[in-house]
């Protein structure tokens, strides 16, 4: 390595580029030859593969939160700006522990790693997919007309279901997997954060429903059941005009 | 006709307060109350602006009696100025309209969204208040001219399939838009004290079924009454003969009525 870079073979910055060296070959990162070390060309790779090794989960090679959080803030503005429907999709697997504690840890993890697979298997290439924590992933999905939206959790959730994930030799485990969604509210300006409440909510209310499901936010609020007009008009003022 | 500039003492920063007039329903006298609610602030002396933003359908000219040779769509097809479509009303406020012409912007486009904005953005600092008086209903037209208010007023008169569809209209601001604070006029009352009743069974119906479907349900959705305005043959008579009740006939029954909704949007 020249001179340059690693001039003090002890230093704190030395021993500290060098463990990233690492981390970006054990990624999978292809630096460029020995002979071009310290050349602009080398410093940019290592600055990539670094970008690339901080913004993927260790574990499923999804997005983790952090471009997750930054394409979500992006895609909030365009909606703003462009009023095209967007939908977030928060989805968790439903008994997750009971995976690890029957099968072990490792087990959980080759879980994880097929349900991040389907995920993307199941959506386009421009939708983001991320491992939002834990068992938990999200998706965003931007241009999503709310005629698709149920049905692309759906498909999520029907191919979690059937594709049987191999855990250990001669081991093969199922599992399911519960999705919340919400349309990101078009030519309004709004918050990331209230965004992914929603459709929290409606992941807990999936969850809650029996799990193995998918509940979207009702884009239909517009729409007045009888229960609300039944109400509206409950004084005698009003006596007459329900039927 | 010029519009007011700014004082050169004035603080830049001054900015008008931005009020939304709308409606589930059409036909429930949304403009007639912008109208006449501009010139009532007028008379407690506000610099207001009326601004037509009901672009596919607007029909403000018609209440004012105004034939208007600059209109919103002059501005927007670079054809005018904003200063030039900026006119004095009989009222004693100021008026921008949209004119027949503007049905090819009843639907949102990024442009006309920018060419709303900006004609705001401009006229603001020099007005107390821009009234935008929207069209009925939730298209996406209306929605966006109300998210643009700090506050909104629904005005409904107490017809059902009318209160049903401010209902209808609540509810989406309050799902689209996070509104907690929504403003009610009823209009056309038989009887003073029917706007509170129907304020009453509107919130009912909120409490029930709109805050708990809130991500925070511990802040929930309150209606304000402002007032109603009883139905009045004066108003017909104002109607007709194209001109501002609180002007003609300004100790009629509503004319008072409007005065008092003027005077609690300014408390």
């Amino acid at each position: 390595m020249p001179q340059t870079i690693l001039a003090n073979a002890e230093s704190p910055s030395r021993l500290q580029l060098q463990s990233a060296l690492q981390l970006l070959e054990l990624g999978g990162h292809v630096m460029p030859p020995d002979a071009l070390c310290g050349s602009p060309e080398w410093l940019q790779s290592v600055i990539d593969g670094l970008c690339n090794l901080s913004s993927r989960d260790a574990l499923t090679g999804l997005a983790n939160r952090r471009p997750f959080e930054l394409a979500l803030a992006r895609e909030v503005d365009r909606v703003a700006r462009v009023g095209e429907p967007a939908l977030v999709l928060m989805a968790d697997i439903d008994h997750f522990k009971r995976i690890n504690d029957t099968h072990g840890h490792p087990a959980g993890d080759q879980v994880l790693k097929s349900v991040a697979q389907t995920l993307i298997d199941c959506v386009r290439p421009m939708d983001t997919v991320a491992r939002f924590g834990g068992e938990e992933f999200a998706v965003i999905l931007p241009n999503c007309p709310a005629a698709f939206g149920q049905t692309v959790a759906e498909r999520i959730r029907r191919k979690v279901e059937t594709r049987p994930i191999a855990v250990a030799p001669g081991v093969q485990v199922s599992v399911t997997i519960s999705l919340g969604g919400a349309y990101a509210p078009q030519w309004v300006r709004s918050s990331a954060a209230l965004w992914v409440e929603r459709a929290d909510r409606q992941l807990y209310l999936a969850k809650a429903g029996g799990r193995n499901r998918a509940c979207l936010e009702s884009t239909a609020v517009a729409q007045v059941s009888a229960e609300e007009k039944g109400l509206l008009f409950s004084t005698s003022q009003f006596q007459g005009f329900l039927e | 006709m010029t519009s007011p500039s700014p004082s050169p003492s004035a603080p830049s920063t001054k900015r008008a307060r931005i009020t939304a007039v709308t409606s589930g329903k059409g036909g429930v006298g949304k403009t007639f109350m912008s109208a006449n609610l501009a010139a009532a602030l007028a008379q407690r002396g506000e610099r207001v602006l009326v601004l037509d933003a009901d672009l596919g359908l607007a029909n403000l000219d018609v209440v004012l009696n105004l034939f208007p040779k600059i209109t919103l769509h002059d501005v927007f097809t670079g054809k005018a100025t904003l200063d030039d479509a900026v006119l004095a009303a009989p009222g004693g406020f100021w008026v921008v309209l949209a004119g027949s012409g503007m049905v090819e912007y009843s639907r949102l486009t990024t442009e006309v969204r920018d060419q709303l904005l900006a004609a705001i953005e401009t006229l603001a600092p020099r007005f107390d208040r821009i009234i935008l008086d929207t069209g009925a209903g939730i298209s996406d037209v209306v929605l966006f001219a109300v998210s643009l208010a700090e506050e909104v007023v629904v005005v409904t008169t107490p017809e059902p399939t009318s209160l049903t569809d401010a209902y209808a209209t609540i509810k989406v601001l309050a799902a689209q838009q996070q509104r907690r604070h929504i403003r009610l006029v009823v209009n056309q009352v038989t009887r003073t004290g029917d706007g509170r009743v129907i304020r009453g069974q509107l919130q009912q119906v909120v409490d029930r079924f709109v805050t708990p479907q809130f991500v925070d349900p511990t802040t929930p959705l309150s209606l304000e009454l402002l007032g109603d305005v009883p139905t009045d043959p004066a108003v017909r008579e104002a109607v007709q003969r194209r001109q501002l009740l609180v002007e003609i006939l300004p100790g009629s029954a509503a004319a008072r009525a409007v005065g008092a909704i003027a005077d609690k949007l300014r408390a």
